[in-house]
C-alpha cells in the first residue's frame, strides 16, 4: 500500500499560554486525500500551518519521509499551500502567478511555458493567461491558486478551506474537480474544512478535530457510521443522542426499554451515549411502534421532511419522505443497526436533545422484553 | 444629494482661494505692468533655467534619499505590533508638530562653523568642517523636513499588505530577499509614488531651507520667486516663474503616475 510521508509526533502548540493543539499524533500517507475537519478554533488550520512550516510546534516533532523538519523554513519544504482566500499576487497576471514558483526555482523559460500551459489546461483556464486576479471570478481565482501550487510538483498540497468563499453550486463543481486533479496527479492532499459534507464527499481519510485534539480518524463511512463520541456524532450529520445503559453485549437500554444493538465489549450496566441518525428511524402507526410520540413541527427540506417528534419531553429529529402533520401521534421502529452505542466522553450531554428521561415509558410495555428480537445481531443484519 | 451639500463649503473655498488665484497667476504671467498682453515675462523667466534645473536636481536627490532612508523605517513600523506601531508612527510625525522655521534654524545652529558640531570637533583640533553653505546641507535640510511625508504613505501601503501574500511567496520558494523583491516591493509602488510626489512637490519649490543652509550658489527657484514678490516687486516675472514651476510639477506628477496606471496596484 501507500507509504507514510508526513508524521506529527506529540505536537503541541501554545499561543499566549493557551493550548491550541494538544499532543497531536497523526501520519499522512503518500497519494492520500486526507481532510482535517472541525469547527473553527479546533486547531485544524494550526496543524496545516505546522506542516507548511509557517508555525513551529511548541513541542513535538514534524517528520517528512522520516526526517525531522521542525526547523526547515517554508520555502525549503516540498509542500505547497492553497491559501484561504487564495492570496494571489495582485500585481501579476494569471500566467505569472502560476509561473511564480518556477521562476524562483530558476527553471528554464521554455520549461516554464510548457508546465504553466499544462497546468492552465488541467484547471481549465485557457484564454485567461493575461488577466489579473482582480479580473477573475472567485472560482477562477481558486483554480489559479491551485495551479500556482501544483505547478511546482509538490509532494504534498495543503488546502486551507479553499472552497469557503464560493457559492454552493460552484463548491460542488470544485469538489469534483479537486478530487479529479488529486487522482490524476497522485499527490497527497491535506485539506482543511469545517464543512462535513465536503469532507465526506472528497476524502480517503477524515480526521475530526475539536479543542486542539483529534477526536477520530477514519474513512468517511467509519466516521459517519461509527462515531467515537457525541461530538463526532453531532458534527458529522444530524444525530439524536440519548443517555443509555449497556445491559449486556448487544443489549442497550434507553427510555426504560431494552433494544438489541450491534455493540459489545462494554462493562455490564455501563452508562453510554446512544446515537440514532434521523434518516434511520421508521415511522409506523402508534400501535406497532417501539416508542410513540407527537409530531411538533415539520420543515420541508426538498428531499425529505425534517420532522420533530416529542417523546414526552424528549425531542427527536426524524427525516422522512412522508409528511406527518404537527399534532399527529405516531410510533417509531428501530432495528439493531439503527442504534449506535458510544462510550461516555467529555462531550456527553452537550449535543442532541437531552431533555430529562420520562419515566412514563416504563408503563408502556413489559420492561424486560428486548426490542429487536432475541436473535443475535448477525442474524438481524441478514434480515435487512 | 446630502453629501454634495456637505462638500459645498470646501468647493466654495477652493473656487475662491485656489481657482481664482490660479487664474490671477496666469493673468500676471502673460501681462506687463500696464496690463498689456506679453510673452516677455516667460522669456525672461527662462533665463533662470540653471536655477530651475538646480531646484529639480536638489528635489530629486532629496526624494531618493528620503525613499532609501524612509522605506526601511516604514517597513519596520508596519511589521511591529500595534502598540509599537503607534509609538513609532508618533515619533516619525512628531517633528512636524514643531515650526518648520525653528527646525531649519536649529540645523543652522548645529552645522555652522561656530555651531555645536564644529565646536565639539574643535576640542580635538579638527575643523571647522564645511558642514553648511553647500548643496549637501540644503539637501540634508530638505530630507530632514520632508522625510515624514515619504514615510507616511509608505507605511500605509506596507501595513495594508496581506500577510498571506508574503506567506504565499515563502511557500513558493522565496527566501526573505526574494519575497521582498518580488512581492513586497512591487506592491508598495503606490506608496513609493505618492511618497515621492509628496516630497518632490514641496522640495522643488522650497525657498527658506536654501537661504538658511545653502551658500550663494545654492539659491533655488523658490527663493527667486520670493525675491520677485518681496524685493524686486516684479509680480509679473514672479507669476511667470510660478507658472513654469507649476507646469513642471504637473509633468512630474503625470510621469510618476504612469508607474501606477496599472489599476490593480493603484486601488490597493
Amino acid at each position: 500500500m501507500s507509504k507514510e510521508l508526513i508524521r506529527l509526533v506529540d505536537c503541541r502548540m501554545d499561543f499566549d499560554g493557551e493550548t491550541v493543539l494538544d499532543s497531536i499524533n497523526i501520519y499522512f500517507n503518500d497519494s492520500e486525500f486526507l481532510t482535517l475537519l472541525g469547527p473553527s478554533g479546533c486547531g485544524k488550520t494550526t496543524t496545516l500551518r505546522i506542516i507548511g512550516g509557517f508555525l513551529q510546534p511548541t513541542s513535538g516533532d514534524v517528520l517528512f519521509d522520516g526526517v525531522r523538519i521542525n526547523d526547515v523554513p517554508p520555502h525549503k519544504r516540498r509542500v505547497n499551500t492553497v491559501f484561504q482566500k487564495y492570496a494571489l499576487f495582485p500585481h501579476l497576471n494569471v500566467f505569472e502567478n502560476i509561473a511564480f514558483g518556477l521562476r524562483i526555482a530558476k527553471v528554464p523559460e521554455a520549461e516554464i511555458r510548457e508546465r504553466v500551459a499544462e497546468m492552465i489546461g488541467i484547471v481549465s483556464l485557457k484564454g485567461f493567461e493575461k488577466r489579473k486576479p482582480g479580473q477573475l471570478s472567485g472560482g477562477q481565482q481558486q483554480r489559479v491558486a491551485i495551479a500556482r501550487a501544483l505547478v511546482n510538483r509538490p509532494k504534498v498540497l495543503l488546502l486551507d478551506e479553499p472552497l469557503g468563499a464560493l457559492d454552493l453550486r460552484l463548491r460542488k463543481d470544485m469538489q469534483n474537480e479537486l478530487k479529479r486533479i488529486q487522482q490524476q496527479l497522485g499527490i497527497t492532499f491535506i485539506y482543511v474544512t469545517h464543512d462535513q459534507e465536503e469532507a465526506l464527499a472528497m476524502s480517503d481519510t477524515v480526521v475530526v478535530m475539536d479543542r486542539g485534539r483529534i477526536q477520530q480518524i477514519g474513512t468517511p463511512e467509519d466516521i459517519y457510521n461509527e462515531p467515537k463520541n457525541a461530538f463526532v456524532a453531532d458534527f458529522i450529520g444530524e444525530s439524536n443522542i440519548l443517555d443509555g445503559v449497556m445491559r449486556a453485549d448487544y443489549v442497550v437500554e434507553f427510555f426504560g426499554r431494552k433494544f438489541r444493538c450491534l455493540d459489545r465489549g462494554f462493562a455490564k450496566d455501563e452508562p453510554v451515549d446512544v446515537v440514532i441518525r434521523p434518516e434511520d428511524v421508521d415511522i409506523v402507526p402508534p400501535d406497532s411502534g417501539h416508542l410513540c410520540g407527537t409530531v411538533t413541527s415539520v420543515t420541508f427540506k426538498g428531499v425529505h421532511y425534517d420532522t420533530i417528534v416529542d417523546f414526552r419531553g424528549f425531542k427527536w429529529l426524524i427525516q422522512t419522505t412522508d409528511l406527518h402533520q404537527p399534532g399527529e401521534y405516531i410510533g417509531i421502529k428501530l432495528t439493531p443497526n439503527d442504534i449506535h452505542v458510544m462510550k461516555k466522553s467529555v462531550y456527553s450531554g452537550m449535543f442532541g436533545d437531552y431533555s430529562s428521561y420520562s419515566a412514563e415509558y416504563d408503563e408502556i410495555n413489559d420492561p424486560d422484553a428486548v426490542i429487536g428480537g432475541e436473535e443475535s445481531p448477525e442474524e438481524a443484519l441478514n434480515e435487512e | 444629494m446630502k453629501s454634495r451639500f456637505l462638500a459645498g463649503p470646501y468647493i466654495a473655498w477652493m473656487a475662491i482661494f485656489t481657482v481664482v488665484p490660479l487664474g490671477m497667476v496666469v493673468y500676471f504671467a502673460f501681462t506687463d505692468n500696464s496690463g498689456a498682453f506679453t510673452f516677455a515675462n516667460l522669456t525672461y523667466a527662462w533665463e533662470y533655467w540653471p536655477v530651475l534645473l538646480r531646484s529639480v536636481w536638489y528635489a530629486v536627490a532629496a526624494c531618493l534619499i528620503c525613499l532609501v532612508v524612509g522605506y526601511p523605517v516604514a517597513y519596520v513600523i508596519a511589521q511591529s505590533t500595534a502598540s509599537v506601531q503607534r509609538v513609532l508612527y508618533l515619533l516619525v510625525t512628531l517633528p512636524m508638530c514643531m515650526s518648520f522655521l525653528l527646525r531649519t534654524l536649529a540645523w543652522v545652529a548645529l552645522l555652522r562653523d561656530t555651531g555645536l558640531i564644529n565646536s565639539f570637533l574643535g576640542l580635538f583640533g579638527i575643523g571647522p568642517a564645511p558642514l553648511i553653505r553647500n548643496s549637501g546641507s540644503v539637501i540634508m535640510g530638505m530630507v530632514y523636513n520632508y522625510l515624514p511625508y515619504m514615510i507616511m504613505p509608505l507605511y500605509t501601503v506596507i501595513a495594508k499588505l496581506d500577510p498571506r501574500l508574503i506567506e504565499a511567496a515563502q511557500d513558493l520558494g522565496c527566501g526573505s530577499f526574494q519575497t521582498f523583491r518580488r512581492v513586497v516591493l512591487p506592491l508598495s509602488v503606490p506608496g513609493i509614488v505618492s511618497g515621492i510626489t509628496m516630497v518632490f512637490v514641496p522640495a522643488v519649490s522650497t525657498f527658506y531651507i536654501s537661504q538658511k543652509l545653502g551658500g550663494t550658489e545654492d539659491i533655488m527657484i523658490g527663493d527667486i520667486i520670493e525675491r520677485q514678490f518681496k524685493g524686486n516687486l516684479n509680480q509679473n516675472l514672479g507669476a511667470a516663474m510660478s507658472l513654469i514651476l507649476m507646469v513642471l510639477v504637473f509633468i512630474s506628477i503625470g510621469l510618476m503616475n504612469r508607474f501606477t496606471d496599472d489599476e490593480e496596484v493603484a486601488t490597493i
